[in-house]
């Protein structure tokens, strides 16, 4: 009989491959589709916006900031974190709209797991084409930050894969939320908690500004260990600490990635 | 004797408390043509979707290709080809893109998933539309199209799961002159249907399932010889009700069953049957003499039509 790739020698499919196909399914859906370069666009010019509109014009206002013993300008204190919004919108948009159409109503699921690739296989390809669009705005962005003089060059290049890292966190959250919500208006929900997070994680003032309860409740979320990393990279001063946000943030990507497999398998194969 | 590609036995499928199959048997060779014949809900897609290993058997056993289906799932889907009841083309890709793309999570290297697709395209007839979008295809071309797709990594056994519902009948006959091609070609098929024509046209045997059970099995011709007689007469009675022919039409033929617009009348000689009917003095509105088809089959074994 003709042989067939995937069990030519009796072996499976390598993982990467296994991945690459599901990137390779998007980067076709890519070429074919005007439509998305444009939301594509989009999804950059809002963090942008925000630093160009508060980082620096209300930053002219307020002057440099102190936080702990470090003193940097408004706009130095408020770029990595619209760097880490644009990591965390740039992922998020893919595992949240564009994954639950396709798990629910397009069903492109359903006819992938009829071949060798399984749930997990979907879930992770899906992460990383989620987080590679991320990382092209947050490329851009560093591009921007330096320009502006808001980080340098090398820290730049240091702080890229972290950001990185920031998307696949937000990534799997989205993708576990998308295999769990019954039906669009459920968005409107992860809307708010995306917008709460985008005003309170330490984005446009320090968190040791807030009473204590919140400053705890703020440090629970992902995206304050994102601006946390993000910014101490950034601005070149790593401390010991954020390997406490690194792990969350990979822990998180890890967590996600099992509940959206595993939820895909108890959905599509039944 | 060859290893069978399907082998099942009391197999089972329970979604909760309801069994949609309820222990069957199987055992399909290679290069066979095996069909599932039975009414909406029979439990056939329920059937195909374990052995496509996209669901756990909840009961019995079940060896594919002779692997065990959950244990190696991956590597026996890589060898199987599926056309699953419902469509689920990718819309976001073309129709060439389609078939690339899917070649793709098989692993099979680029440029060979082109030359197949290539192939395929020309196959079932769609090379004017391979650079289009899925969603100008008309429906008998986006069957072929999936059938196409499920060609993609050669594979030992197909699965096609009412692969012609709800095509209109040039649609059917051309998807069935492609799969007569495939199965020409040694290419193992498993379908599920619920038109006997279809039945008839491409299965060397099949199974008639009915609530989650096989009723009969064998090929059309063994079921159709043993199940019924030679010869149908459909009798019409204008508006009078058909079930109340069967006591005054008694003794006539081997069988009669009524329906609601029609009674048949099994019999091995119609028009012997015909003559009697009128020697008792009735005359029925239409009168049609035919040969014994599957449907009869599952009329007298389950009481119930296929179609409904
Ligand atoms: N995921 C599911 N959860 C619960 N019940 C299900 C599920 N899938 C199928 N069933 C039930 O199992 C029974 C058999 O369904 P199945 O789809 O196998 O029938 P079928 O023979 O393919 O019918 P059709 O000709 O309409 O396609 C039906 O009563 C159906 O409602
Ligand atoms: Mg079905």
């Amino acid at each position: 009989m003709v042989t067939t790739y995937a069990v030519t020698h009796g072996r499976q499919m390598p993982a990467i491959s296994r991945v690459a196909s599901i990137l390779s399914r998007n980067v076709a859906a890519l070429r074919s589709g005007p439509s998305y370069w444009l939301v594509l666009l989009s999804g950059f010019f809002e963090p942008m916006l925000y630093l160009l509109s508060i980082g620096v014009g209300v930053g002219a206002l307020i002057g440099n900031i102190s936080v702990g013993d470090k003193t940097l300008s408004y706009a130095a204190f408020v770029a990595p974190a619209m760097l880490a919004v644009s990591a965390m919108s740039g992922a998020l948009a893919e595992t949240t709209y564009n994954f639950f159409a396709k798990f629910k109503f397009v069903r492109s699921y359903d006819s992938i797991l009829a071949t060798p690739l399984k749930p997990m296989d979907i879930a992770a390809g899906e992460l990383v084409w989620a987080m590679l669009r991320g990382s092209l705005y947050t490329v851009c962005f560093l591009i921007i930050m330096v320009a502006l003089d808001l980080t340098t060059p090398l820290w730049a290049l240091v702080t890229l894969p972290a950001t990185m890292l920031v998307g696949l966190a937000f990534g799997s959250i989205g993708m576990a939320i998308s295999t769990m919500i019954r039906g669009w208006q459920d968005f409107d929900l992860v809307h708010v908690g995306q917008f709460s997070m985008f005003l309170f994680s330490g984005t446009f003032s320090p968190v040791q500004d807030y009473p204590f309860a919140v400053e705890i409740l703020i440090a629970l979320t992902p995206l304050y260990h994102a601006v946390e990393v993000l910014r101490a990279l950034s601005t070149g001063a790593p401390s010991l600490g954020i390997l406490v946000s690194i792990a969350y943030l990979a822990l998180t990507t890890l967590a996600g990635l099992m509940v959206a497999s595993r939820r895909m398998s108890k959905a599509l194969l039944a | 004797m060859t290893e069978p590609l399907i082998y099942a036995r009391a197999l089972e499928k329970k979604f909760g408390d309801f069994a949609a199959v309820k222990g069957i048997d199987l055992e399909v060779a290679p290069g066979e043509a095996f069909g599932f014949l039975g009414p909406n809900g029979a439990g056939k897609s329920s059937t195909m979707r374990m052995i496509g290993c996209v669901s756990e058997p909840t009961g019995g056993e079940l060896r594919i290709l002779g692997m065990d289906p959950v244990r190696d799932g991956s590597r026996i889907r890589a060898r199987l080809g599926v056309c699953p009841q419902h469509d689920n083309l990718d819309p976001d890709l073309t129709v060439f893109e389609n078939l690339t793309t899917y070649a793709r999570y098989f692993g099979i290297p680029r440029s060979e998933g082109r030359r197949r697709a290539t192939e395929l395209i020309e196959f079932v007839q769609l090379a004017e539309k391979a650079d289009g979008k899925v969603e100008q295809l008309s429906g008998g071309m986006k069957r072929r199209l999936t059938i196409a797709r499920a060609m993609v990594n050669e594979p030992d056994l197909v699965l096609l799961d009412e692969p012609t519902t709800g095509l209109d009948p040039q649609a059917r006959h051309l998807l069935w002159e492609r799969l007569f091609r495939l199965k020409q070609a040694g290419t193992t098929l498993v379908l599920t249907t619920h038109y006997m024509d279809e039945a008839e046209q491409l299965c060397d045997r099949l199974v008639v399932m009915d609530r989650g059970k096989v009723v009969a099995e064998g090929s059309p011709r063994y079921l159709i010889d043993t199940h019924s007689t030679k010869e149908v007469v459909e009798l019409r009675f204008g508006t009078e009700s058909p079930a109340s022919f069967v006591e005054k039409l008694a003794g006539i033929g081997d069988r009669l069953d009524p329906l609601p617009d029609r009674l048949l009348l099994y019999t091995a000689d119609g028009e012997g049957a015909v003559s009697e009917v009128h020697r008792r003095g009735f005359t029925p509105s239409s009168v049609l003499v035919r040969r014994s088809t599957l449907e009869d089959v599952f009329l007298i074994l389950t009481g119930r039509t296929l179609v409904n």
